[in-house]
């Protein structure tokens, strides 16, 4: 048992399903792409659970799920206890201020007209809180916080490097003092050096502020170095979820360790890639049985007609695989 | 087998034995008054993968563009030597650059839905590559054209041969870029982040199929990239470049091993991997400079945690650290710029 295993967890994500209508062209028919399909977990309190996968994975689509930035299709989504679904839009909206995302291009999400204080103090003008005199307060200590000046209240987001306009993101988003951020693909436009910055200012302000983050990263590096527990995506489902040791360390889903076998490492020295067959299947139409099938080493005749449930295993962590543990990473 | 069976008519590989591929000495850039490559100089060989490595704007594209001539016109482009096998580039005409590009240097871009004709079939590109440079009929151009996306595994490549880019996925695309960039057979390969847009099992297969070609053609191979694991795993030697200079020359494993300049140093910590903890990555503080902004001294020392009065004095340049390993820092050698005949090669 981890210590986040809680029984009262900040998230907790049950047979969570979201279904994007297709446009099937002018004369095709409709099809729904099920980008995310019966997934469920949680995020224990000052906990970073990291969610990882490649394009159309449905990674993103969860984190939008889990703030009810997208209504589900199906399934729920507790945060504190509360089902978000059963709240009218008042209390979710009050709700909000306790969970907060952060994008991966600053540029996109900061509005070029406004200047960087009024950015960050649009959470509290919105939410009412404090007058004008304890908001530029608020604003010179998160601006602290995340490492820039008082003076660059005054200017204007395209002022900024990349780094800076994510700390101004990350400002604005601490600005109502949330429990819970989504951080999705928060450092991956950055530059290495920069990358480690923000890794860092994130890790800090988690334990200054005992945040709880749901950390989205296709970089199985970065999710190594800032997560507490992993689940892997893979076509809308999680295949596999544990902690960081467990599904670095002893991967039991033949996907995982694909993955980790696919990263470029410098520890390796000179090597020769052994990549995996196949493309990503279309979401819209994903193979019968164990998704991974048309693309899994160690496919058998079952993997094609049944689908494994995510079950436990005996390295600990729960995988979705008939034979997991079979492919050595 | 060698590359003209697969891919092209033969190529008279035999001039380059033992000799230099391509030769680059102090090439510059700029645009205006801005300076964005500073005097780069490498050699490379056939058979030999040289990385080049750094952030966006260090400079490691622009070099690549001005070797192929493909820079917008407002461009200066100089250089000491510029040397292909025993040609001099420098003093090429631009119809010889023409017949060059494509058949002598090939090149890769990150982005193959960018760098490929949507209109045009993926086939039809590349036979029109094959005709350009070779005296070829159609039909002998299609069958070539048929093999070279076999040989890069594209399956059933006779029918996707008609298809158009954008009924592609991204990893085909970018077989279908390979297949066209080896297609006249090209001594010298240039790949701009081959793989940067790719998820990361079809990066690991793209990979892979460069390391298959590579290892059968043996063509010189510049691998330009910001990623040190893709360098790491592929390259023979790697550049670093840092603000438009290169700042570390070396063989791979060594640069991994040794790094002899604080840059280097401070990105190999920065950079959070998948095989091992660490409790807290090293951050590089501040940014680039801009290239309008540069110190006078090293370019780096405003970010360096070894700088010294020294280093402010004036710019280093690349110097002996290790065999076959050079370091544009005075740190190595004690905070002095070493007299001139001591850095002699």
């Amino acid at each position: 048992m981890t210590p986040f295993e809680q029984s009262d967890p900040l998230l907790s994500v049950r047979a969570l399903e979201k279904q994007f209508e297709g446009k099937g062209g002018m004369f095709g028919k409709k099809r729904a792409v099920r980008a995310v399909d019966d997934i469920s977990f949680d995020v224990g309190r000052g906990e970073t659970v990291g969610l990882v996968g490649e394009s159309g994975c449905g990674k993103t689509t969860v984190g939008r799920l889990v703030l009810h930035l997208l209504e589900p299709s199906g399934g729920e989504v507790r945060f504190n206890g509360q089902n978000l679904q059963t709240l009218d839009a008042g209390v979710l909206r009050s709700m909000r201020q306790h969970m907060q995302i952060i994008f991966q291009d600053p540029l996109g999400a900061l509005n070029p007209r406004m200047s960087v204080g009024e950015l960050i103090m649009e959470p509290l003008v919105i939410h009412g809180v404090g007058d004008a005199v304890a908001r530029q307060k608020r604003l010179s200590q998160l601006l602290g916080q995340v490492g820039l000046a008082t003076y660059h209240a005054a200017r204007f987001p395209h002022e900024f490097s990349g780094g800076q306009r994510q700390r101004i993101c990350i400002a604005r988003a601490l600005a109502l003092n949330p429990s819970f951020i989504v951080c999705d693909e928060a450092a991956s436009a950055l530059d290495v050096s920069i990358q480690a910055q923000i890794l860092n200012l994130l890790q800090d302000l988690k334990h200054e502020l005992g945040l709880t983050y749901l950390f989205i990263s296709h970089d199985l590096g970065v999710i190594r170095h800032i997560s507490d527990r992993v689940a892997v995506m893979y076509l809308g489902k999680i295949v596999e979820i544990g902690t960081k040791h467990e599904i670095f360390d002893t991967p039991q889903h033949p996907y995982t360790v694909a993955l980790l076998r696919s990263a470029p490492s410098r520890n390796r020295g000179k090597t020769r890639y052994a990549a995996i067959k196949g493309d990503l299947p279309n979401p819209a139409n994903p193979p019968s049985g164990c998704r991974f099938h048309t693309r899994c080493p160690i496919a058998q005749p079952i993997c094609k007609q049944q689908e494994p449930p995510l079950a436990e295993t005996a390295a600990g962590q729960r995988a979705a695989c008939h034979f997991p543990g079979t492919l050595a990473p | 087998m060698s590359i003209a069976a697969t891919f092209s008519s033969p190529a008279p590989a035999s001039d380059f034995s033992g000799e230099p591929l391509l030769e680059v000495q102090n090439l510059r850039v700029s645009f205006g008054k801005l300076q964005v490559v500073d005097g780069i100089s490498f050699t490379l060989r056939q058979g030999e993968v040289l990385g080049i490595v750094g952030e966006s704007g260090s400079g490691k594209s622009v070099s690549a563009l001005a070797l192929l001539r493909l820079l917008p016109p407002n461009a200066q482009v100089t250089a000491d030597r510029l040397m292909l096998g025993g040609e001099d580039l420098l003093s090429a005409k631009e119809s010889r650059y023409e017949s060059l590009r494509g058949s002598q240097i090939a090149m890769i871009f990150q982005e193959p839905m960018t760098a490929l004709n949507p209109v045009l079939s993926v086939g039809h590109q590349i036979v029109e590559t094959i005709r350009r440079h070779n005296k070829v009929g159609r039909r002998e151009a299609r069958d070539r054209a048929v093999a070279a996306l076999r040989r890069v595994g594209i399956p059933a490549a006779e029918q996707r041969f008609n298809e158009y880019p954008h009924q592609m996925s991204g990893g085909m695309r970018q077989r279908v870029m390979i297949a066209m960039a080896l297609a006249c057979g090209p001594r010298v390969l240039i790949a701009d982040e081959p793989t940067t847009a790719l998820d990361v099992t079809i990066q690991a297969q793209i990979l892979e199929l460069l390391q298959d070609l590579q290892d059968e053609y043996q063509m010189g191979t510049i691998m330009i990239t910001h990623d040190l694991g893709v360098v790491s795993s592929f390259a023979d030697r790697v550049l670093v470049m840092y603000a438009g200079q290169v700042v570390e020359d070396a063989p791979a494993a060594e640069l991994f091993a040794r790094p002899g300049h604080p840059y280097t140093e401070g990105l190999l910590a920065s950079i959070p991997s998948s095989l091992q903890d660490v409790e807290r990555l090293y951050a590089i503080p501040g940014s680039v400079p801009p290239p309008f902004d540069l110190p006078s001294g090293c370019r780096f020392e405003p970010r360096c945690t070894y700088s010294r009065p020294p280093c402010r004095a004036a710019r280093p340049w690349l110097m002996p650290f290790q065999p076959h390993h050079e370091a544009a820092c005075i740190r190595n050698h004690g905070y002095h710029f070493p007299a001139s005949e001591e850095v002699a090669p």
